[in-house]
């Protein structure tokens, strides 16, 4: 077996990075659990990984990760509220069927919520949709009719529904298809960014400053 | 069940020809319904080799019509193998190459352990209806007092379906530096009452019997199979699901000629199996026994010490948990066991959780489905690398 550490996806490597040691986590679609064993080995971060499909639930077992077989869809009813430090959701958010309803239970059941997507509103979507195309990119690799991914938005939709819901970010960090933060996405975030990470907190836990 | 590949004791993932143990406990068992037993007997079977450092130990707790047999077979004519032989062997997923796995008659059972069937000391005739009630709890506390015996101060795992399941609870509650893992599989934090409904029913079946004669039949010398019986094809009928009886029976009859008789024999084909399931039952079974077993799933219930908060009563409990349910089961529902899994996240216990997707019902438990092997096959795996297996 490859060691998780340094097979870890870059995305989930810049989420580990956001978390503090010693932390509760809840992982929504936590895969084979790569980040959930990366944080409880180098941060002694402990907590669990919701999980749909039976092959990563099996996965995440012989990795002895707390994995609970669950559909995301169904929310987060099982878990108290503030019960985790950060609820954390790579790249399913856009697959929800109500993914604005799935934030704001993460950040009932978490201090802290960080959501990853694919940014809609990359150069190469909207050149496709200029061509009269759904897009097709490497981060959106599916047909139109056979997509998981229900509602796709892009990082300025994203940002309004942070503000109409009254979600503080914290951190926002847009990469690109190779996960880098490149000059050009800094120029035009909305236009190069192709994977975007936000860090969410509910205005109401926020402690003023000064 | 049909279906399943033929296997012998001479196959290779097969534990072989196994022979029970009695096992006396002289220590006095104090019951949770005040009565203490002096002294009682448990039929025991063992797979595997325990090793130097009595580390690799395995309880397994058998369900409500289960025993001491649940792998290997007692002789080369056994026409079928232990209860739960899909799981236990060389190989399989309780791998007793590396495991040292002992599984029980439980207290109170009809198998060679001290039961309704065994004379009272007191009065030299069965206990019958005096065989006192017993609880899960008592089970693990008559569990541990096997351990002792056998030199086992802590278990690698405890593992059970159904009302196996909710030994392994208790065990993880109450004696939680005895248990490493405790493996619950489609199992209830206590019954609903459409559960305590059923086994009312099958009771009173067996009580109505005209040959149950207050539970002295045996100085009768005569059974009350028919409510024995009865009581059985409704146990049957809820271990399976609709789609399942649909599948395996649909409305085929019993006669091929395709006429309806116009009777009361059997007429169609799933009738013809309940009552072949009902008299193999009888054959196997004692009816006290089934009694007991059903009070003890009927008074289940361990959040009850505790405020009825469920997440209480595991705070103590140390072992890592994996809960298994399954799609098909709806005696003891995927909803069931989640509720104990969203109780150990509250108490904030490791736990992993599947939800199977099955066909069968509540009896997929005991099935080798190969989703649910290698959940268990993985777990195990890892409990058997933890204690140097």
């Amino acid at each position: 077996m490859s060691d998780p550490q340094t097979a870890l996806r870059p995305d989930l490597a810049i989420i580990g990075d956001l978390i503090k040691p010693d932390t509760r986590i809840l992982d929504l679609g936590c895969g084979d659990g790569a980040l959930l064993s990366h944080l409880a080995r180098t941060r002694g971060v402990r907590g669990y990984g919701l999980e749909i499909d039976p092959a990563n639930v099996a996965a995440c077992v012989a990795a002895g990760v707390n994995v609970i077989q669950a559909d995301l869809d169904e929310g987060l009813a099982d878990f108290a509220d503030g019960s985790f430090d950060y609820v954390v959701m790579t790249q399913a958010l856009q697959a929800l069927a109500r993914p604005d309803l799935a934030v704001a239970e993460m950040l009932r059941v978490g201090r802290e919520a960080i959501v990853t997507f694919p940014n809609f509103g990359h150069w190469r979507a909207r050149w496709a949709i200029m061509n009269g195309h759904m897009p097709m990119t490497p981060a959106l690799p599916a047909q139109w009719f056979n997509s998981e991914n229900i509602h796709l938005c892009t990082v300025a939709d994203f940002e309004d529904l942070c503000r109409k819901s009254g979600w503080n970010v914290l951190e926002r960090v847009l990469l690109d298809r190779a996960h880098h933060r490149g000059a050009a996405i800094t120029l035009l975030p909305g236009l190069f960014c192709e994977i975007a990470l936000y860090r969410l907190r509910k205005p109401a836990n926020i402690v003023p400053v000064g | 069940m049909t279906g399943t590949p033929p296997q012998h004791a001479s196959s290779a993932d097969s534990v072989g020809i196994v022979v029970p143990r009695t096992f006396a406990i002289e220590q006095p068992l104090l019951l949770d319904c005040g009565r203490t037993l002096p002294r009682h007997d448990l039929m025991v079977e063992t797979y595997g080799e325990l090793n130097a450092a009595r580390s690799n130990a395995v309880l397994i707790c058998h369900a409500l019509s289960g025993d001491h047999h649940a792998a290997g077979y007692h002789s080369d004519s056994d026409r079928k193998p232990g209860w739960w032989d899909s799981a236990i062997g060389p190989g399989k997923p309780i791998d007793t190459r590396r495991f040292h796995v002992v599984c029980l008659n439980n207290l109170g059972g009809c198998r060679g352990s001290t039961g309704p069937t065994t004379l009272d000391p007191a009065t030299g005739i069965p206990y019958g209806p005096d065989f006192p009630i017993i609880t899960v709890r008592d089970w693990m506390r008559s569990q541990a007092l096997l351990a002792d015996q056998l030199g086992i101060a802590r278990w690698a795992a405890v593992i059970g379906g159904s009302l196996g399941g909710m030994q392994v609870m208790q065990w993880a509650i109450d004696l939680p530096q005895r248990i490493g893992h405790a493996l619950i599989i489609a199992a209830a934090p206590k019954i609903s009452a459409q559960n305590i409904a059923f086994n009312e029913i099958a009771r009173q079946a067996i009580m109505s019997d005209p040959e149950f004669h207050d539970g002295r039949y045996y100085a009768h010398g005569v059974v009350p199979s028919h409510g024995l019986k009865l009581a059985r094809m409704l146990g049957h009928i809820t271990y399976l699901s609709d789609e399942a009886m649909r599948a395996r029976f649909g409305r085929v009859l019993r006669d091929g000629d395709g006429q309806f008789n116009y009777n009361y024999d059997v007429e169609f084909e799933v009738e013809s199996y309940l009552r072949h399931q009902g008299q193999s039952f009888v054959d196997r079974f004692d009816a006290n026994t089934y009694l007991l077993m059903t009070k003890a799933l009927d008074y289940f219930d361990p959040a009850r010490e505790y405020g009825d908060d469920l997440a209480a009563a595991f705070r103590g409990a140390t072992a890592r948990f994996l809960v298994a349910s399954f799609e098909a089961d709806w005696r003891f529902s995927p909803a069931r066991s989640r509720e104990i899994v969203k109780a150990l996240v509250a108490a904030g216990r490791e736990v992993t959780y599947a939800q199977i997707d099955s066909d069968l019902g509540h009896d997929d438990f005991l099935m080798p489905l190969p989703e649910y092997h290698r959940v268990l096959r993985n777990y195990l795996s890892r409990v058997a690398d933890e204690v140097g297996a």
